[in-house]
């Protein structure tokens, strides 16, 4: 583990944890260009945040120290699961720490987290979306993990910056299993990030939301983290997507300044054109009802391991 | 006693004998004041608590490298049939487990009995000390004989526990189906011991290990030894006893069941199937792999829908025990195909599971023992808010429930991530078609794990947190502190074991090196684990702990310092609705609906639904198993009828019956002349 490798990882999570509240505003840009709306300021996530951090923060006269705690344990939870993912160098000294498999481990845990938070209140809101959430959860986490075991089978290894490493490795091939693997990506993605099928990041409709149904009772600080970890977490899933289905542009382990450099233009090339697809995506489709949502998560886990019987089938 | 030595001196083993006679002892003790709580509680459970930790230490001395097996021939039991013991390092592993689990569940239950009605606390100690000493009995028993008798005496001590509360029917109906499925159990492995010998009549488990069977006795053994050790430890579908006997029993005795007596079942499984069954065949695994992750998902489906705690905490075993025996299936199909590295992972995957499980359960069951004293209330419906009431308990809890989540850095997660790493082997299987299915069973392990997340949200939010559903919680008091110390001690193993998942892998070594011949590779550093290649996959529990603290910490400081620290706190904002009420919150029939919605079809629902003019609506919803329906009723009336038919015999008169026996006479004579 040298330290020029731990230098490049921190300046990789730092530069994570600036560029997540943009793509966030990015996306919302597409969306409304594409709905025909004028656009928000791309730094606008970034100004509410400000404002939040500023403000008093209100608390429910009984809230608990789990509560309290929450929104520092998802804002720490995101951040390492970005020290994980290589969005710019694969030279990751973490990656000894942690795999894939624990990096769903690392996104189960927020989720625990979060919905013990929504539950600790005791509003008819917060249990409500806790309970959906975990719904979501629990169908979207084991379509997630066979993605990555799809991967597996093709690199040999669950290390991701090793997975990104083989698959960008010259001759370039394609596996058809990774297609599948791919489509069930992208929804799980979407579900995980409450994104427009599953749950709208716009609405405060009541009976329709999820995520925000659980931050309800979070205001100032509290809220200004969760909201950042949601940028964060949505900023990683990105990042996963890049390094399983376009692992090419990541700076390797001896890479030159200029390279670096270079690795971060095309991270934030690939991140708008992301952005773009996803407002795209959502701009198209409509909210399914709560109880389609199993049938959509059920398709992507079979549709993962389907990309595993079709890769054990044909040996590729 | 007089001990007759065989091989050489036997420290270890000799001490435990010691430690083993000292728990009978301390159970005779409390005879001396049977009514007398403070005596009972106050001096005997501590210092059986101090005993099992004392176990405990002596199972981890059979672990360390190089220690070899110890052995001992006690001149007690048959004429001919001495009792023979021995020390080994997989006896050593549950030992050590048995020791650990039972020093926190000890000393709780020193804070935990009280005077009341059901048996005398003097009985109640000694039935639970000797559960402790048969228990360690059936794990150190080297031949069939005292395997039995250990098993039967703990059956029994359990069941007597189990019925502490005897003057409620319903309990007296647990207690039953429990010994029913108990002897059913017991006549399997006996069975299967009797293939076993061979035709040699030598009941060691030496004798048994020189045997070799043909391909059918073998599997005929390995197929009574699943059913047999299957229905103690509660795989589908002989699991049918659990969640109506550990909800029964008073909690630390619940603990007890579900996180020691479980595991001495997967202890005499992998005695069996590994060591005295040497070269398994794959279709073995390939069964038992079938059988433990139907039982997990059914387990995890089962915890989501219970109303009641510790139902939902026994469903939430029996989901333990099904990834336990997936582990032993997926090494039992590994070793057959010679793949002895992967077995070993497997293996040692089952081996640190039953351990942590033994950890988080025991302390979970610890934990709704200290509510249940606390409100009196077992229903999670009439829960909510203890972590208000309660603090100490619901930070352990919450441990408790991470770690049975699988959530990293705790316990529960190492274990997972190793049997998800076993999984990722199989590829390396020569067989094409079993390499096709397994990746359908991890499809099936990661649902179950992820489930597992559902319920423990469940349990934890609806019991700890939210505003309490009934008036009378807000006199909820604290646990006390021997209760605390117990849950503490359990805690801190579920931490300390996460963090230092090396500590675990190197308990395994030993184990695997006998069982199957080979030790997973522990990776070049001490607080990494890369089971197989580093570059393949590495998990650190230590560093991934200290990142996560490290940047929690980080971050509270640094908000803190740039900006103010000021809360206001004010009413729920709740999209500033004002008249909201706890019964608005979530109950757990409203908490599990997804689960009923989504895996209907296993269920058999039975709902009664208000009509909108009901005055006093009533909401009312009972889900059954339909295993009951589909096997048990028509069984228990199949046997019903075969001794309806049978009591033709018994005519009650006892010149009817001198007759039979001289017809029997008369027969036999015929038989040898």
């Amino acid at each position: 583990m040298s330290s020029l490798g731990v230098a490049r990882q921190v300046g990789a999570v730092l530069l994570a944890i600036a560029l997540a509240p943009l793509f966030m505003g990015w996306i919302a840009q597409c969306r409304a260009w594409l709905q025909n709306r004028s656009a928000p300021p791309l730094f606008l996530p970034w100004r509410m945040l400000r404002k939040l951090f500023w403000k008093d923060a209100a608390l429910a006269e009984h809230a608990s120290a789990l509560f309290r705690a929450t929104p520092y344990v998802l804002f720490g939870t995101m951040v390492l699961a970005a020290a994980i993912i290589p969005s710019v160098v694969l030279d990751l000294p973490f990656v000894l720490v942690a795999d894939a498999i624990a990096l769903v481990g690392l996104f189960a845990t927020a989720r625990v987290f979060i919905a013990l938070a929504a539950m600790d209140i005791g509003t008819a809101f917060g249990t409500l979306g806790a309970r959906r959430e975990m719904m979501i959860g629990f169908l979207a986490e084991p379509a997630l993990l066979m993605v990555f075991f799809n991967a597996f089978l093709i690199s040999g290894s669950t290390a991701l910056p090793t997975i990104a490493a083989r698959l960008a490795a010259p001759p370039f091939v394609i596996y058809p299993s990774l297609a599948f693997a791919g489509i069930a990506f992208v929804m799980v993605l979407l579900a995980e990030n409450a994104r427009i099928p599953i749950d709208n990041p716009a609405t405060h409709l009541e009976l329709t939301m999820i995520h925000e149904a659980m931050v309800l009772e979070y205001s100032a600080r509290h809220l200004a983290l969760v909201e950042w970890a949601s940028a964060l977490k949505l900023f990683n899933y990105a990042c996963i997507g890049f390094a399983l289905f376009v692992p090419w542009g990541l700076a390797s382990q001896h890479a030159s300044p200029g390279t670096l450099l270079l690795a971060v233009v095309a991270l934030v090339l690939k991140l708008a054109l992301a952005g773009a697809a996803l407002a795209v995506v959502e701009t198209v489709s409509a909210k399914l009802r709560i109880f389609r949502a199993p049938e959509f998560l059920a398709m992507a886990f079979l549709l993962a391991v389907l990309g595993l019987l079709v890769h054990l089938l044909l040996g590729a | 006693m007089i001990i007759g030595w065989n091989s050489g001196p036997a420290p270890s083993l000799v001490l435990l004998l010691g430690l083993i006679a000292g728990w009978l002892g301390l159970g005779l003790a409390g005879l001396l004041r049977p009514h007398s709580v403070g005596f009972v509680a106050r001096v005997i459970f501590p210092v059986g608590a101090l005993v099992g930790l004392a176990v405990g230490l002596v199972g981890l001395g059979a672990l360390r490298p190089g220690s070899l097996p110890q052995t001992l021939v006690l001149p007690l039991g048959l004429p001919d049939l001495p009792f023979h013991l021995r020390l080994d390092a997989l006896a050593g592993f549950f030992v050590l487990l048995l020791g650990a689990a039972g020093m926190g569940i000890s000393i709780f239950a020193a804070g935990y009995f009280r005077a009341g009605q059901g048996t005398a606390p003097g009985l109640l100690c000694l039935q639970y000390h000797v559960f402790l000493a048969s228990m360690a009995l059936v794990l150190l028993a080297d031949d069939a004989y005292l395997f039995m008798v250990a098993w039967e005496t703990m059956a029994l001590s359990s069941y007597f526990l189990v019925t502490t509360q005897h003057r409620i029917p319903e309990i007296r109906r647990a207690g039953f189906l429990y010994l029913l499925i108990a002897h059913v159990g017991a006549i399997g492995i006996l069975l299967s011991f009797g293939v076993l010998q061979g035709g040699s009549w030598r009941f060691t488990f030496d004798a048994m290990r020189g045997q070799t069977l043909g391909p059918a006795w073998a599997s005929v053994a390995f197929l009574l030894a699943l059913g047999g050790f299957g229905a103690k430890a509660g795989l589908v579908p002989m699991h049918v006893w659990l969640p109506e006997a550990h909800p029964a029993a008073p909690s630390p005795v619940s603990a007890l069941m579900s996180g020691v007596m479980l595991k001495t079942a997967v202890y005499g499984f992998l005695r069996v199937s590994f060591d005295l069954l040497h070269a398994p065949q794959w279709w073995w695994g390939g069964v038992a792999l079938a059988v433990g992750l139907g039982t997990g998902l059914f387990g995890a489906v089962f915890a989501a829908v219970q109303t009641d705690m510790k139902r939902l905490l026994a469903y939430s075993s029996i989901e333990n025990v099904g990834l336990i025996f997936t582990a032993v299936g997926l090494g039992l199909l590994f070793q057959s195909f010679g793949l002895h590295l992967f077995a070993a992972l497997a293996l040692s995957a089952a081996l640190i599971h039953a351990l942590n499980h033994a950890l988080f359960k025991s302390l979970l069951f610890l934990a709704t023992g200290s509510v249940l004293h606390a409100t009196g209330e077992r229903n999670l419906g009439k829960l909510g808010g203890l972590i208000r009431r309660m603090p100490w308990v619901a930070t352990v809890a919450l441990v408790g429930t991470l770690a049975i989540a699988g959530l990293p850095p705790l316990n529960g997660f190492v274990s997972e991530w190793l049997l998800l790493q076993a999984f990722l082997s199989t590829p390396e299987i020569p067989q094409p078609f079993v390499n096709m299915l397994v990746p359908l069973g991890a499809a099936a392990l990661a649902l179950t794990v992820a489930l597992a997340g559902y319920v423990m949200v469940k349990f934890y939010g609806v019991i700890f947190l939210g505003q309490p559903r009934e008036p009378a919680l807000a006199e909820a008091h604290p646990a006390g502190w021997l209760e605390r110390i117990g849950l503490t001690w359990l805690a801190l193993g579920c931490v300390v074991l996460g963090a230092f998942p090396r500590l675990l892998l190197d308990a395994a070594a030993p184990i695997t090196a006998s069982l199957v011949g080979a030790t997973v590779r522990r990776g070049r550093f001490a607080w990494a684990i890369a089971p197989i290649a580093p570059e393949r996959a590495s998990y650190s529990g230590l560093l991934f702990l200290a990142g996560i603290l490290g940047v929690v910490g980080f971050t509270f400081l640094a908000v803190r310092r740039i900006y103010h620290g000021r809360v206001r706190r004010t009413a729920p904002w709740d999209c500033g609705y004002p008249w909201q009420t706890p019964r608005m919150q979530d109950t757990a029939e409203g908490f599990g609906q997804p689960i009923r919605h989504i895996f209907g079809s296993a269920f058999r629902l039975e709902r009664e639904l208000p009509s909108p003019w009901d005055t006093a609506p009533r909401y009312r919803i009972h889900i059954e198993d339909r295993l009951w329906r589909l096997l048990y009723v028509p069984l228990g009336r199949a046997v019903q009828r075969l001794a309806d038919a049978v009591a033709v015999v018994q005519g009650g008169r006892l010149a009817v019956y001198l007759l039979y026996a001289f017809l029997t006479l008369i027969g036999l004579l015929v038989f040898v002349l």
